[in-house]
């Protein structure tokens, strides 16, 4: 695993790129740890507070934990009438969380999220970042069994 | 009419959109040489001739907004891609289909307005498109085509707020993703305190083909007022829910029923709302209006970012609307109080109607609510927030009744 430090001294010389070293720790552990929260914040000239004050303002960077498959459940308008409810209860039960848990072993972390911009293909959920269309209740265990 | 016109999408799949090559082979490249050739007035007359307005949703004249530049030894061109409407996908789809066209475009911005630095700014859903536009970035300087304009893709992180340029602004800049109080407007002080244009994808796009083929070939598009194409993208109960470019003076019912091939599963229409979930509800009624930003206005709704999403007959229109108003309460930045509290009091009060706990007094209240937020909210999201509830208690009250006490 790649190192916190190494990872946030690659984005030192992006002006203003304290979003850009978030986007990179997350990408390596899915969250942003404490510590390297501290260090981005050294890093760029920012207070902790204000660090963590840009880190917790954007919906796709976390400070908590979360396991290792981020799904994300759209509930905008279009993916609310094509049934988006349906899918979220599906994915609980498969999961046995709720929204904004992360499953025992790790794997799973259910989130909702906006729009994110497929939907010619509705209801839509994204499985790190990767979008999966036209997403019915009863494909979940399918869909969600690929994902070891 | 029933034709699509695509300009910006004319080789959509037919060209490797990463490819400067493949793009060149099409005519691309041609408009920058051409800007270049041009003295930096000229070519933002050249704009404002055209008729060019943001294809974002505010509408504006572009080349009137690029003459708000002063002189400045730094200057920013700024590309907001940040595409937070729900219902729209049309900058991807752009990007996607013919990302070479925007960076040519922003090239020809920068050099109207002096600037060798631009930024994209692309929403952070949209990873992949990162991606792809890093490529295309690499292979135009390779061939050379963009000669001294350098463009950086940076990546939001899940802020609808974000796409408000002044917020897309701070959130470059590594801050928390809150609208600037205006004026100053970015044109005179934006990123980093320089002046900087902020223009949406599908306006870079169209600027390529404005060089080529000349201001009055444009201005002859569509509508008088808002000319060009626009590219539309369809979903909810629609049999063709994908993407269109049409003349900005084709009719909603002709996007509908001809583009659109119709309500799903032989179903009758209810509502449509144009514009993202910003957007108004239209009813039937009015389908017959052009597509343009004047006509659109003129019925109190907003083309806005192009988004077009169809309800049915058997949709639950308040149930919709109570959904919307989560997704402002959940967006709203909390910057400022109309916005912040606004936003939460519109969705306990559309919960209560919707859950047929409400009276008449609520809808009053909300109304009363709507024009509060839409006169004091500090940026367009607060201003915008009241629309679906105020259109739909308008054009559907009967459907607000059934669930009044």
């Amino acid at each position: 695993m790649a190192n916190y430090k190494d990872i946030i001294d690659n984005c030192k010389s992006t002006k203003g790129g304290i979003i850009e070293a978030f986007h990179a720790l997350q990408k390596e552990f899915n969250y942003i740890p404490q510590e390297a929260l501290t260090e981005a914040a050294r890093v760029f000239g920012l207070s902790e507070a204000q660090a963590y004050g840009v880190a917790t303002f954007y919906s796709y960077l976390s400070v908590e934990q979360r396991g290792k498959y981020i799904i994300r459940m759209c509930e905008s308008a279009p993916c609310h009438v094509a049934g988006a409810d349906e899918v979220i209860k599906a994915m609980e039960d498969y999961l046995g969380i709720k929204v904004g848990e992360t499953t025992a072993d790790g794997r799973f972390t259910l989130e909702l999220c906006e729009c994110i911009g497929q939907c010619q293909a509705t209801p839509v959920i994204s499985v790190n970042s990767k979008p999966i269309f036209n997403v019915t209740a009863q494909q979940i265990p399918e869909i969600l069994g690929q994902y070891k | 009419m029933a034709e699509e016109m695509r300009v910006l999408l004319k080789y959509a799949d037919q060209i490797n959109p990463e490819s400067a090559e493949d793009y060149i082979k099409v005519g691309g490249y041609e408009g920058l040489k051409k800007a270049r050739s041009m003295e930096r007035k000229d070519l933002i007359d050249e704009v404002k001739r055209s008729g060019l307005r943001g294809r974002g949703g505010a509408g504006f004249n572009a080349g009137m907004k690029w003459s708000f530049v002063p002189d400045a030894p730094v200057k920013y061109v700024v590309c907001n891609l940040d595409e937070g409407e729900p219902g729209t996908y049309k900058d991807r789809i752009i990007c996607e289909k013919n990302a070479q066209a925007l960076l040519e475009g922003m090239a020809i911005c920068g050099h109207a307005i002096g600037s060798n630095q631009g930024y994209i700014y692309c929403r952070g859903e949209y990873p992949f498109v990162v991606e792809l536009l890093k490529n295309a970035i690499a292979s135009a300087k390779s061939s050379g085509v963009l000669e001294g304009f350098d463009i950086e893709v940076r990546m939001g992180a899940g802020a609808y707020v974000c796409g408000e340029e002044t917020a897309l602004i701070e959130s470059i800049e590594g801050h928390r993703g809150e609208p600037r109080f205006k004026p100053p407007f970015p044109g005179v002080e934006g990123l980093w305190a320089a002046p900087t244009v902020v223009n949406n994808v599908e306006t870079f796009a169209c600027l390529p083909y404005i060089l080529v083929n000349g201001a009055a070939w444009f201005a002859g598009i569509g509508a008088e007022k808002y000319p060009g194409t626009k590219v539309l993208t369809l979903t909810g109960d629609i049999n063709n829910p994908t993407y269109f470019e049409v003349p900005t003076n084709y009719t909603l019912r002709d996007v509908i029923y001809k583009l659109g091939g119709g309500i799903k599963n032989g179903k009758k229409f209810k509502a449509v709302q144009v514009g993202g979930t910003s957007g108004a509800f239209i009813p039937e009624q009015n389908l017959d209006t052009p597509i343009d930003f004047d006509s659109m206005g003129a019925m109190g709704a907003a083309l806005g970012s192009g988004a077009v999403l169809v309800l049915d007959e058997t949709r639950d229109i308040v149930d919709v609307v109570t959904r919307i108003s989560k997704f402002f309460e959940h967006e709203s930045c909390g910057k400022c109080n109309p916005c912040r509290e606004g936003t939460f009091r519109c969705r306990e009060i559309m919960e209560k109607l919707n859950s047929g706990k409400g009276s008449e007094k609520d809808m009053d209240n909300i109304l009363l609510l709507a024009k509060v937020m839409q006169k004091a909210a500090l940026c367009g999201l607060g201003q915008a927030a009241p629309i679906p509830i105020e259109s739909t208690i308008k054009h559907f009250r009967h459907e607000y009744m059934r669930k009044v006490l």
